[in-house]
């Protein structure tokens, strides 16, 4: 009975959905408040509508409903409860639904923080989220129910992926895919600007805060992810390049655009089509990623082909939805005009390069991406692209692009000086540069690619703080904290972000450099000695878990001579499906990480419970996911700003902004 | 006039870098794309000697041995018609299994025996590589053999 409610009102928000497409925008055209008007309260109880069938899906997970089939296939009565509600998003379907609850959860949120807007401009975004929902919602209902049922249905359920089930996979896909959605809503706002051929500052500061929300739960989500992969696949890496990592890479590119050319649309009014084409580009990477992930596309194109269907839906849909939106760009971007102008050298012109610098990069991942896939569909044979293709083109491109980062918040505005940047940062750049010589010698090892990064990462970092004691220092009168007062939340966001670029570089640059990875063989008892520390072995202790059982492996780590703790690396087999899993152990710091995982038992005449084991040392890692964090909690400071807050006054752009600030 | 040179410029400036891209893609590409051969290309000698390359199909059962002292393991990758020696060091996935899919990337060693550098986990047990598959499919089209039917699930991975 619950799984038939959740898919009638499937049904109904369908029916919502598909008002709230139309009607408003119909009414925007023809100047009709009442049409407009509909609008508000159809997103609310659209999100009502899809909340709820969530929430009968989620039921049917957590009670193990084994007559709906989709439960039947990916959970399992013997999980705990907390890995069966996280089940309903580890499906197809499911994934499919928790997408839609974001959408209509962010078209909702925008219905409740627009009240300074005008009429048709919420009617026009509401309508354009709607439309997005209906595309989504037909593509639930007829390819994809994922309240089908199963008859007879089945006693036990088929388990979810023993990969899936970790603290960090409940969280991450709500994460991931608030951020892919939420670009939705800076996607909406452009497609709006388009239609009513109008874009100026104070559109760019209503889409501002959106934009910067949705990319810092994209940062974070990619963020968990990656630190999942790091604990869970048991091979101690955090970035693969494998094809569903950049998947939510391109968007999270596209995005950092888009935030960038923003604030130059809002501050200078300048950038207008430009933005409106990233905001285009950043929702249908999304989109893509989002298909490409889901419908199996990646794993195989043939995968087409055991669901037609499916396959040709998501085509039919990007499409449109791409092919639609450009045609519009195409024909109204005249309308929505340029700007005005700024010397060669100035902040517009770092942003702009900043711009070109991550869309190409961006462009390479998706070549790099696309390119295995279309040489399989063109039957020219099957060719992978791996790591060390985006390697050899990504890095020399955001090279250059950090190292700008630097200098574009202290230049200013319209017109700056390089002999005025080179007396503000000189400074800077000597003791980024002296350090990163001298830094990798005081680790061990000197290294040109670790001097260079390290180079890059001290160079964003001082210039950073530079940047923040000029500006204190420029304010000429008052107390430090009536001078820290002066200066906007979205100025400091900026900060802390760019400070989190230097602390993630610092990760990889270390990482790369002088992690120590050894994969041996070790006896009980044995001791081995990795990078300064000794590991010694003392066997494992079988054990077992709610839904599986374990070996769990006791490793002593002691540094010179001194026992600092035991950690106890698992592997476990799953019990439903018989899958392995293997549970590293980390012994997490500061400055690295030590990271044992166990292989499988060698079973020899000679040894007995010898194992073989992966053991290693990776420097600062944790670093890497910190400056994630950094720049996603620089992102969430900066929508506190007041501005976004307050209500704007009409025809007074660029801004009518409280603070003296020219902030980023 | 001038805002009109600026923007030459800038565009200019846009497409060096796009040219500078494209220079980077290409010289990766030539470097970097790793081909797939199955068992019965590379025994045709279809496969290039000396540079990287994968191989996939299924582990053949009962070919899987481990030297005693050290992590170095020797199997067999079959797609039913032909059959490769492989030796590779260092810990195998989880889901490496006799008589399951395999994908092997590495080269050619001059007794014809593949020495891998990676041997590729998949997240899912009920997943095939579908290079392993194509494999098996391809000497299955030619006839070479027959063989039971594979049983393959389309589930994605996550």
């Amino acid at each position: 009975m619950i799984p038939e409610l959740g898919h009638f009102a499937l049904i109904l928000a369908l029916c919502v959905a598909l008002a709230q497409g139309v009607l408003p925008v119909v009414g925007a055209w023809r100047n009709d408040a009442a049409l407009m008007s509909v609008a508000k309260p159809a997103a609310r109880l659209q999100f009502l509508l899809v909340a709820f069938a969530f929430g009968c899906l989620a039921y049917a997970f957590v009670t193990s409903d084994f007559s709906v089939q989709n439960v039947a296939q990916h959970s399992n009565s013997r999980l705990p409860v907390y890995y069966r509600f996280a089940a309903t998003w580890g499906s197809h379907e499911g994934s499919l639904l928790l997408w839609m609850l974001m959408l209509s959860g962010w078209a909702c949120a925008v219905t409740l923080f627009s009240r300074n807007l005008p009429r048709s401009v919420i009617a026009r975004v509401l309508a354009v989220m709607g439309l997005i929902g209906v595309g989504f919602l037909a593509f639930l209902l007829f390819t994809s129910n994922p309240f089908a049922r199963l008859t007879p249905a089945a006693p036990e359920g088929d388990d979810l992926n023993p990969l899936l089930q970790d603290p960090g996979m409940v969280i991450h896909p709500p994460m991931l895919y608030m951020g892919y959605v939420g670009f939705s809503v800076a996607f909406a706002f452009a497609i709006a600007a388009l239609m009513a051929g109008r874009l100026d500052a104070v559109w760019a500061r209503w889409s501002r805060p959106w934009t910067t929300i949705a990319w810092c739960f994209l940062t974070i989500g990619i963020a968990l992810g990656s630190a999942w992969a790091y604990y869970t696949l048991g091979w101690g890496g955090w970035w693969f390049w494998d094809p569903v990592e950049n998947a939510s890479f391109l968007p999270w590119l596209t995005g950092t655009a888009l935030i960038h050319s923003l604030a130059v649309t809002e501050k200078r009014g300048t950038f207008k089509s430009w933005t409106v084409l990233l905001a285009i580009v950043a929702f249908s990477l999304s989109l893509l990623g989002t298909f490409l992930v889901r419908s199996g596309v990646l794993t195989s194109v043939h995968a087409f082909a055991s669901d037609p269907a499916r396959g040709v839906f998501i085509l039919m849909f990007l499409a449109i939805v791409v092919g639609g939106s450009l045609t519009l760009y195409a024909a109204r971007a005249r309308a929505v005009g340029g700007g005005a102008s700024f010397g060669p050298i100035s902040r517009e012109s770092f942003l702009l390069a900043n711009n070109i610098l991550l869309v190409v990069a961006m462009a390479s991942v998706l070549l790099g991406t696309l390119y295995p896939l279309i040489i399989d569909a063109l039957n020219a044979g099957k060719i992978s692209v791996g790591p060390p293709y985006f390697n050899a083109v990504f890095y020399p491109l955001t090279a250059p692009l950090v190292f700008l980062m630097a200098l574009g918040p202290i230049a200013a505005w319209r017109n700056a000086s390089l002999p005025d940047l080179w007396t503000r940062l000189k400074w800077a750049l000597g003791v980024a540069v002296v350090t990163a010589l001298l830094l990798p010698i005081a680790l061990g090892r000197w290294s040109p690619l670790v001097a260079f990064g390290m180079f890059l990462a001290l160079w964003v970092f001082v210039a950073t703080v530079v940047t923040l004691v000029q500006r204190l220092r420029s304010a000429h009168h008052g107390t430090l904290m009536a001078k820290l007062r002066a200066n906007s939340a979205s100025w400091y966001g900026m900060l802390i972000a760019h400070v989190g670029i230097a602390v993630f570089i610092v990760g990889v640059t270390l990482v790369k450099g002088y992690e120590v990875e050894r994969d041996l063989k070790m006896d009980v008892g044995q001791s081995v000695d990795v990078a300064g520390d000794t590991f010694t072995f003392r066997g494992t202790t079988p054990a077992d878990g709610p839904n599986y059982s374990a070996e769990i492996g006791a490793f002593e780590l002691s540094r010179n001579g001194k026992l600092l703790r035991t950690l106890k690396p698992e592997k476990r087999t799953y019990l439903v499906s018989g899958q392995p899993g293997t549970w590293a152990a980390i012994d997490t710091g500061l400055f690295g990480d030590r990271y044992i995982s166990l292989g499988e038992p060698v079973t020899d005449a000679g040894a007995k419970g010898a194992w073989s084991v992966r053991i290693y040392v990776k420097p600062f890692v944790d670093w890497i996911w910190a400056g994630c964090f950094l720049m996603a909690l620089g992102g969430f400071i900066a929508v506190a700003d007041r501005r976004y807050r307050l209500a704007p006054k009409r025809k007074s752009a660029p801004a009518p902004v409280a603070v003296p600030s020219a902030a980023d | 006039m001038k805002a009109r040179h600026r923007r030459l410029a800038w565009i200019g400036a846009g497409i060096a870098v796009l040219g500078v891209a494209v220079a980077l893609v290409l010289s990766a590409f030539q470097s970097n794309l790793v081909f797939f051969f199955t068992p019965s290309q590379v025994i045709a000698k279809d496969a290039p000697q000396g540079r990287a390359f994968r191989i996939g199909g299924l582990v053949e059962s009962g070919s899987l041995k481990r030297d005693s002292d050290s992590l170095t393991v020797h199997f067999k990758v079959t797609d039913t018609a032909q059959t490769i020696p492989v030796v590779y060091t260092g810990l195998l996935p989880d889901l490496f299994k006799e008589g399951k899919g395999v994908v092997a990337q590495g080269s050619l060693l001059p007794d014809g025996t593949f020495r891998a550098t990676e041997v590729l986990a998949k997240h899912d047990e009920n997943y095939m590589p579908p290079e392993a598959k194509m494999a098996v499919e391809q000497a299955h089209q030619k006839g070479m053999m027959t063989m039971r039917s594979m049983r393959e699930s389309d589930k994605p991975s996550p």
